[in-house]
């Protein structure tokens, strides 16, 4: 076991060395860099641009160089947790992603356990009454969910809002607490603020899980150990959680894997929408205009996340599934 | 026959299921019981409903079931009171306390009854926690005291084990010490053999037996094998369509049986004991005929000169380091050094159990796995081709010449492919004919085996699964092979079908003058259609002779361990559970004559009329005739 932890780590360097070169090549993709972009901007708007000042931070910043030099200034920057400088916002990139990101976790946490809290139950619900009016209502409920696009919730939900209730649902705080050091009353703001994005992304997660749940227990309830266990005269509950429930929980364990990344990167265009203090948004105006450093530190974040999140979900799943931990490698 | 001491009575059973298309009738009219302490044998193909009934009886049916009828338990343990299981509300506590506890259940698949989750003893032990208020140690001490009841060598660490590091047959253990630990007064028991292998199947049977007898024990035993009821049984009742045909003493049931169908079944058995030439007689023959398929043939080459030569092959796998250290462990041979030859026109057999390397040997033959060595030699009619090395034209020229009929008649037919599409496939690949005469070719290959020419359009899901099987074997005709492989075509197969299949295949073998390697598990189906018989252990031919030579006169004591194991329908021959014991089917068990050491390596040794057996080579034939 101790032997596969470490080779799991071990592969994860190599990994993320692809991974960052790859980042790195398609941000330098597009011609032109940011101070470029920059200048087409304000030529477009008119104003004069002070080539000779731009030239100058184009060799402070290396960008003169070629391209696998400064690669490796990015690589070696970030390991030592120097991230770049956002040239849109003037500040380092930690700075830029600072507040932003520990709201963004708070969001996409609170989503995570409220799809959670939602989906069991319903799932349990509808897979042990199969082809019941309640099954066929949540299901119903649920495919609504998932075809019905965030953003399109969004929309729909802060036109209600304001028409019901007279409020503006936008932004995940009152904006006089904006830029403020945190306090009660901001805290108690986010949290007022907090239901509509949870609620907005949390569906499609919530319906999609309900359908993923149902289908692997209905899949499992009709196994023969689960007659097994009701001809020991086990109650149908504990026999419901003990054998086919922990059986169908693999799936959601190799969703994790994918849940971590989603925190940061989540929901986006539902973010933008509701204009949300969250990172999504700032990821795809670092894309657009060229902000390299803040886009590649981004995308590399997430990268990173997405091989811990795999490394967990697999840790998870050979604990909790014996298979996976005895019989692991063995080929016909 | 109803008295007050039975300690399962069930009267006039009727389940039905609901479907979108109406109910359909499992069980109608059933009545049966068991008395205490004894074992009553419920008889039946698939789909007679006998499985359906043993549900019923330990409420655990699907939802769709509706149930009428009476099945009164009279627990031995609180006299005179008699419950009606069936008036018991679904899942509630008084049936629970009765389930696992007063009435247990063993299951047909080992594999998939057991949690691949939990470990043996949590299983088990979980019984223990359900209907007692033992503590957690006692718990685990009565646990480990019940694997060892049922055979377990070490108790303590097969407690800790998963069901997927076990074997079949341990497995097996496992379940029937989950349903015995709380010495139930009933114990149900739904085809408990029918998946382990012969051998293991005698041990499962004995200790059943056994454990009956010493914790004093009824059975209710479910099964379609009529050699397990004539050895275990004291009533047997029969079930044909979901209605009781017969019910009875065991001797009543067998020595006269009055119904056609028991009969019928009975006849439809091959068993060791039958003259040369008798025909099986399946309970629904199907005439055939092959004159349109002969019409095109060549004249059957003669008899006798070699056909297929195999020397030495021998094949490892390796696993790959299983555990998380990476202890990697030593390849498993698995097959290990096989030679024989296949003469023109004969069947020879292929005997062994799950594991021997019985199927690695029939692919090797096919091309569908490399061996690490050896060599299989093809003499066909155009002089000898390297079956190992062929390419082009002479692989070609192999593919029409060699081909194989498999064991699950499911999954080898594409469901998505109708039957014409499915026997003309062949055809097309190898460019036979143009499109009207290879409808004809597919036509005749119909006839041949017995299908109507009606259903060339269907798909196979609409037909059963011994039609399936024939289809099977229609396509492997095809193209005239010489050799058809067959592996294992009939194990999965009723009883009351497989005899059709058998005497297709016989038929089949006379007018068209094939030559087959009859692979499988079954001694009786071997005996019934081979001319020579190759026993297989462990990756090696162990014993290789003419069938009645390898039957009356065996001499390697795996041979006579798989024989001594098999149980017959024959009240005369009960299954000698001494002899069982005393033969090893494990090598350590043998004579030191049959097994290789240091200085000696096991040759086969020849003791005449084509009689070989696996021994040293030092040794005389005389020291191995026991």
């Amino acid at each position: 076991m101790l032997r596969y932890i470490i080779w799991r780590i071990a592969m994860m360097v190599p990994t993320l060395l692809i991974i960052s070169a790859l980042v790195f090549t398609i941000i330098e993709l597009p011609p032109g860099d940011y101070f470029e972009s920059y200048a087409a901007e304000l030529k477009a708007q008119g104003e004069d641009v002070d080539t000779a000042y731009l030239d100058t931070l184009r060799k402070e910043y290396n960008f003169d160089k070629p391209p696998v030099i400064r690669y490796f200034y990015w690589l070696g920057g970030m390991l030592q947790g120097d991230f770049g400088y956002s040239f849109e916002y003037q500040l380092p990139v930690t700075e830029v992603v600072g507040d932003r990101m520990w709201l963004t976790v708070l969001v996409s946490f609170v989503t995570i356990v409220f799809t959670w809290l939602l989906a069991f139950p319903i799932g349990i619900y509808s897979a042990t009454h199969q082809y019941s009016w309640g099954d066929y209502g949540l299901t119903f409920l649920g495919l609504l969910g998932i075809a019905i696009p965030n953003f399109m919730l969004a929309l729909i939900l802060m036109y209600f809002a304001n028409i019901w209730f007279g409020v503006s649902i936008g932004h995940l705080m009152d904006l006089k607490y904006l830029g403020q050091p945190m306090s009660w009353d901001k805290a108690k703001s986010i949290l007022d603020h907090l239901w509509i994005p949870v609620i907005i992304v949390g569906t499609a997660g919530t319906a999609g899980m309900i359908r993923r749940l149902r289908a692997n227990l209905l899949d499992e309830l009709q196994k023969q150990y689960v007659v097994t266990a009701r001809a020991k005269g086990l109650s149908p509950f504990r026999t419901l959680v003990k054998y086919p429930l922990r059986m169908s929980l693999n799936f959601f364990i190799s969703d994790i894997g994918s849940i971590l990344p989603a925190i940061i990167s989540g929901a986006e265009i539902t973010a933008i929408v509701l204009s949300l203090e969250t990172t999504g948004p700032m990821l795809i105006k670092a894309l657009q205009s060229q902000d390299m450093y803040l886009a590649g530190s981004f995308l590399m974040f997430l990268a990173f996340l997405t091989v811990i999140g795999v490394l967990i979900s697999d840790l998870a799943l050979a604990l909790l599934d014996p298979r996976i931990r005895l019989q692991g490698g063995s080929t016909k | 026959m109803v008295t007050a001491t039975d300690l399962l009575r069930v009267e006039d059973l009727g389940i039905s299921f609901t479907t979108m298309g109406g109910p359909i009738h499992a069980v109608r009219n059933a009545s049966l019981r068991v008395l205490p302490g004894k074992v009553t044998a419920l008889v039946g193909e698939s789909g007679s409903g006998k499985s359906v009934t043993s549900q019923a009886v330990m409420g655990i049916l699907p939802n769709t079931a509706n149930v009428r009828g009476r099945i009164l338990f009279s627990d031995p343990a609180t006299p005179g009171k008699t419950v009606d299981l069936l008036e018991m509300p679904v899942d509630g506590e008084e049936i629970r306390a009765i389930r696992g506890s007063r009435i247990a259940k063993i299951f047909q698949e080992p594999m998939t009854s057991l949690s691949p989750l939990h470990t043996i003893g949590n299983q088990i032990g979980e019984v223990l926690a359900i209907h007692t208020d033992l503590p957690k140690a006692e718990r685990r001490a009565r646990t480990e005291e019940m694997l060892g009841l049922v055979g377990f060598k070490n108790p303590k660490r097969a407690h800790d084990m998963y069901s997927f590091e076990l074997s079949g047959g341990l497995r097996q253990r496992a379940m029937i010490a989950m349903a015995l630990i709380c010495r139930p007064a009933l114990l149900v028991a739904d085809e408990p053999t029918t998946a382990l292998d012969v051998t293991i199947q005698a041990q499962i049977l004995q200790l059943l037996r056994e454990l009956q007898q010493k914790l004093n024990m009824a059975m209710l035993l479910i099964t379609h094998d009529l050699g397990v009821v004539a050895n275990v049984a004291d009533e047997v009742v029969v079930m044909y369509h979901g209605e009781v045909m017969e019910a009875g003493t065991v001797e009543d049931i067998f020595r006269n049986p009055s119904h056609p169908y028991l009969k019928g079944l009975m006849a439809a058995v091959p068993h060791f004991d039958m003259k040369p030439g008798e025909r099986l007689k399946a309970l629904r023959e199907i005439p055939i005929n092959v004159e349109h398929l002969l019409g095109r043939k060549k004249e059957v080459a003669p008899k006798g000169d070699v056909l297929l030569e195999v020397r030495d092959l021998s094949k490892s796998f390796v696993t790959r380091s299983s555990g998380w250290f990476g202890k990697s462990e030593p390849p498993v041979k698995a097959v290990d050094g096989v030679s024989f030859d296949i003469k023109r026109g004969e069947c020879l057999g292929l005997v062994g159990e799950s594991g021997c390397g019985k199927t690695t040997v029939s692919k090797i033959l096919m091309r569908a796995l490399t061996p690490d060595s050896g060599s299989v030699i093809y003499h066909g009619a155009n002089g000898p081709i390297d079956v190992l090395k062929a390419e082009g034209d002479d692989l070609r020229t192999l593919r029409t010449k060699i081909q194989m009929v498999f064991q699950d008649p499911v999954s080898s037919l594409s469901p998505r492919m109708t039957i014409e599409n499915v026997l003309s496939e062949p055809l097309e690949i190898h460019n036979r004919g143009d499109a009207k005469q290879r409808s004809e070719k597919v036509k005749s290959l119909m006839e041949a085996i017995g299908l109507d020419k009606r259903f060339l359009k269907r798909y196979p899901h609409s037909f059963s699964g011994g039609q399936r099987q024939r289809i099977g074997i229609a396509r492997a005709i095809a193209l005239g092979p010489d050799l058809v492989v067959c592996d294992e075509p009939v194990s999965a197969l009723d009883v009351s079908v497989q005899a059709q299949i058998l005497n297709l295949l016989k038929d089949l073998q006379k007018n068209l003058g094939l030559t087959y390697l009859f692979i499988s598990h079954n001694l009786a189906v071997v005996d019934y259609m081979a001319d020579r018989i190759a026993v297989m252990y462990a990756g090696r031919i162990v014993e290789l002779a003419p069938r009645e030579v390898l039957m009356r006169k065996p001499v390697h004591p795996y041979t006579r361990a798989l024989l001594a194991a098999v149980p017959f329908p024959d009240l005369n021959r009960p299954l000698d559970f001494g002899e069982i014991r005393a033969t090893s089917v494990l090598e350590k068990g043998w004579a030191p004559q049959f097994r290789a050491d240091e200085q000696d390596s096991l040759s086969p040794a020849d003791l005449g009329d084509g009689h070989f057996v696996l021994a040293r080579r030092n040794v005389d034939a005389r020291e191995l005739r026991p």
